[in-house]
């Protein structure tokens, strides 16, 4: 995928709805929730199949992890309106709690600030309170086309 | 021989456990279309729940059969180092402290040759041993 700016009819809302809509975040079932600029929203809904532990019912990290993933690095396409390709260099997570079992986590990823080669996002998750989150995250994105 | 895994998320991704000539538990993951992300490689939530299922089945594996605190995430930091392209992935981790209270543990991830991970993870796990208590 070559660096091009997106065309004036370009909508991300389709655009996210076709990211989430295959791979592993179709595995996970994440999918489009809101977005605005230089952020994105997506919704995770619970799945017991996705619980690390059968007894507690807890999600287990990995798809908090794939849905931060993937919020934060859409949030670098509204923030730069630019395609460029891009990789995650690393992305840390706190987890405040677990997410009720049963409850629809909700991923905001933002991203705040773009170099030339580096995009700095953060983001949280809350289950559907967004004052009491169960998530927050921090990471950095590096554009694989930049010198 | 593989090993039994209990977990759902585990399963749900086809996670398998073995153990090395050393006696390390590894975890391998095959490459389908359930664990892509960009075309050609896996996506990152794919590794980084990988590292993650492996530090919690070392350290379990590490605590005495009478003392299984609940294991709950504090955090997790991953590092992407190559793109880890479709084939299938290996993991393994390391107990670098095992407190009373919390365990450090790093984790990594390579394909042809563990001197070149994919991925590596920082996990920070609290052994919670207050069953019933809420948090």
């Amino acid at each position: 995928m070559d660096t091009a700016p997106l065309p004036d009819d370009f909508d991300p809302v389709k655009l996210i709805k076709m990211m989430t809509n295959n791979g592993h975040n179709r595995l996970i079932g994440s999918h489009y929730h809101a977005h605005g600029e230089g952020w994105c929203e997506l919704a995770l809904p619970y799945r017991a199949e996705l619980a690390r532990d059968a007894t507690t019912g807890i999600l287990a990290s990995g798809p908090i992890f794939t849905l931060m993933d993937m919020s934060t690095s859409l949030s670098i396409w509204l923030k730069t309106g630019i395609f460029q390709p891009q990789a995650t260099l690393d992305l840390r997570i706190d987890y405040l709690r677990p997410a009720a079992p049963g409850n629809t986590v909700y991923g905001r990823g933002e991203c705040y600030k773009v170099s030339r080669s580096v995009a700095f996002v953060r983001g949280q998750a809350h289950d559907g309170d967004p004052d009491r989150p169960i998530a927050h995250v921090a990471g950095t994105y590096f554009f694989t086309a930049s010198a | 021989m593989t090993l039994p895994i209990s977990s759902p998320y585990a399963n749900a991704m086809g996670f398998t456990v073995s153990r090395d000539e050393a006696g390390r538990l590894v975890l391998a993951m095959a490459f389908d279309d359930s664990k892509r992300g960009r075309p050609g490689f896996f996506h990152g939530g794919a590794l980084a729940g990988m590292l993650e299922t492996i530090a919690y089945m070392t350290l379990a594996d590490a605590l005495a059969d009478d003392d299984q605190p609940q294991l709950k995430p504090v955090n997790v930091t991953v590092t992407f180092m190559r793109g880890a392209v479709e084939r299938t992935t290996f993991a393994r981790a390391t107990i670098e402290r095992l407190g009373k209270r919390i365990a450090n543990v790093e984790a990594m991830a390579w394909q042809d040759d563990p001197a070149k991970p994919v991925a590596q993870a920082q996990i920070n796990i609290l052994l919670d041993r207050s069953s019933g208590r809420p948090d």
